[in-house]
């Protein structure tokens, strides 16, 4: 199973638009949503049944028993996180721990646990196609972890298909990385702006910090067309391949307010996409014959 | 005053306002806390004055011998150490930082060393003083730089302080936030827009933020942010309407407060309506 994996760098560049129109276009029987803390592929892929949910639990967190704690201080001292409050019992910021265990290992009277914590909701809908997501649960950090979840989810379930696609984040940190181990191929939606560019070379750079394979396409092109300009020539100057060229299209925005992808609709963003689409999967399957 | 502003989903326009609404006050403070993808930087062009590194601390063993009783391994779990072939190796990435495997180690062989995980520029723009971290390719977390540039106490900051936030509602957001006297909840018409809406007034609501909405990419069409804000009685700031001129000063990285006496004035109303709000 090939593994493609759109990121962008920047929000809001066109990720799970383009996610969504994939996965009809290919007939995708596997794909998957790895932006747990702002996940939306859910609203344009819809199933007939309701998902297997299950509670995912990230690192545990400290709890102290005040009638053990003696108020010795120790564990309040060598809390990295600020973690640790002093009133008149003391107490632990769930949102600040980060579940290192070094107040409890510390503690002489046993009076801090490890609990576990539940940090998100995993969700596998099981229909046509497989699709895994999740949801981070509001104030909690790790979401690289559930990330891991997600793509093991979609793995575990031995779906036998030659491509899955999954829809990734912005940003080039933890969750990122995590959701880039393993892929066969990234594509990186970018923005024909300023800042789209200076994303742009930072999700590269990290792309290639992780010795992955990837190419790109501008979404919104006509929005600044000296930019766009810019992006392909920065793509063939630094051997990238060039997917091809998205147009802004109000009609876009009014597909998926109705929950559906661009190309549900005859749109001209949607006649775009088939051919970055088509240039993809040429590259994803390229020698693999 | 310290104002955030974010939006769950990215390219909502958080830079765009933040940005704006700075340069728009007499004078203010930029801090730019998408460390991961920082674009503030680009608008203002400041003179930058100052940079600093900034280090998260990591264990090291070098040039001590480990005895191979593996305290700190089994101690260790974020798993960012391991004992192979007669050493003690240290997985730098995916440390917490927490000090733990140093209190523990029996024959107190480890010591810290500095990681530098990314910078704070400061500097110099007009009416603004701008701050912006920058976290290094690679590393995962740029949490330490946010704190930096959020509790620096040695630094007196100029009023309003704008903190423009990274995307999503996950731990630097939270981070990016704890400190905010008002969030500023920017939102677009759409579907995405509107249920990532609903992800950071869950979040406001739980650190029990004051806050505000401002709608962007207003169309003639129905608004679904809009109803959003309406039914949860989320008051309204203002709308920025969908715009091809705003949008490609944008674009370019200019400001559109600054070059254009249109956009100034809407701004400026903007910031006096937030400023209000915010002193409620």
């Amino acid at each position: 199973m090939k593994q493609l994996l759109i990121l962008s760098g920047k929000g809001g560049t066109g990720k799970t638009t383009i996610a969504g129109a994939f996965i009809k276009l290919s007939a995708a029987r596997a794909y998957a949503d790895c932006d747990v803390d702002a996940p939306n592929l859910h609203l344009v892929m819809h199933h007939p049944s309701e998902p297997e949910r299950s509670d995912y639990c990230g690192l545990p967190k400290a709890v102290i028993d005040a009638g053990l704690c003696i108020r010795c201080d120790l564990c309040r001292l060598h809390c990295r996180f600020d973690a640790i409050i002093a009133e008149a019992d003391y107490r632990v910021d769930h949102y600040a721990c980060e579940g290192c265990g070094v107040c409890q290992v510390l503690c002489p009277y046993g009076a801090v646990s490890l609990r576990p914590a539940v940090a998100g909701e995993l969700r596998l809908y099981q229909n046509d196609a497989l699709f895994s997501t999740a949801q981070l649960r509001m104030g909690n950090g790790a979401s690289g972890k559930l990330v891991t979840e997600v793509k093991k989810q979609l793995n575990s379930a031995g779906v036998d298909t030659e491509l899955a696609i999954i829809d990734g984040s912005p940003g080039i940190g933890c969750p990122v990385i995590a959701s880039m181990s393993g892929v066969d191929m990234v594509l990186i939606v970018a923005e024909p702006s300023l800042s789209g560019i200076s994303d742009l070379e930072r999700i590269i750079k990290t792309a290639w910090a992780f010795r992955t394979k990837m190419m790109v396409c501008v979404n919104k092109y006509d929005q600044n067309l000296t930019r766009t300009e810019f992006i392909e020539n920065y793509c063939e100057n630094t051997n990238i391949p060039f997917a091809g060229r998205i147009p802004f299209d109000a009609d876009a925005a009014e597909a998926i307010n109705t929950g559906q992808t661009i190309v549900d609709v005859d749109c001209i963003s949607g006649r775009a996409v088939k051919r970055v689409y088509e240039e993809t999967m040429r590259l994803l399957f390229q020698g693999s014959d | 005053m310290k104002i955030a502003v974010l939006s769950g989903k990215g390219g909502t326009g958080k830079t765009l306002l933040s940005v704006n609404l700075a340069a728009a006050a007499e004078s203010s403070t930029y801090i730019d806390c998408d460390v991961e993808e920082p674009n503030g930087l680009l608008f203002f062009k400041p003179q930058v004055l100052e940079t600093e590194d900034i280090a998260v601390k990591v264990p090291s063993a070098k040039g001590r011998i480990c005895i191979g009783c593996r305290i700190c391994v089994d101690f260790c779990k974020f798993n960012a150490l391991a004992h192979v072939n007669g050493r003690l190796k240290v997985f730098e990435n995916i440390c917490h930082s927490c000090g733990g495997c140093l209190l523990l180690c029996p024959e107190h062989i480890l010591t810290e060393k500095d990681k530098v995980i990314g910078k704070v520029l400061r500097g110099i723009a007009d009416n603004v003083a701008v701050h912006t971290g920058v976290l290094n390719i690679g590393e995962p977390s740029g949490i330490p730089i946010i704190k930096r540039m959020l509790s620096n106490s040695e630094l007196v900051h100029t009023d309003p302080i704008f903190i423009d936030c990274p995307p999503g509602s996950a731990c630097t957001v939270m981070e990016s936030i704890k400190e905010a006297d008002y969030c500023i909840l920017v939102a677009e018409p759409t579907l995405f827009g509107v249920h990532n809406l609903n992800m950071v007034y869950e979040l406001v609501k739980l650190f029990g933020k004051p806050h505000g909405a401002v709608l962007n990419k207003c169309l003639e069409t129905v608004n679904p942010s809009e109803i959003f804000c309406e039914d949860k009685n989320i008051s309204i700031l203002g709308k920025l309407p969908f715009d091809r001129e705003l949008a490609t000063l944008n674009s370019n990285a200019l400001i559109a407060a600054r070059v254009s006496a249109k956009y100034r004035a809407l701004f400026s109303s903007l910031l006096r309506i937030v400023k209000r709000e915010a002193a409620l």
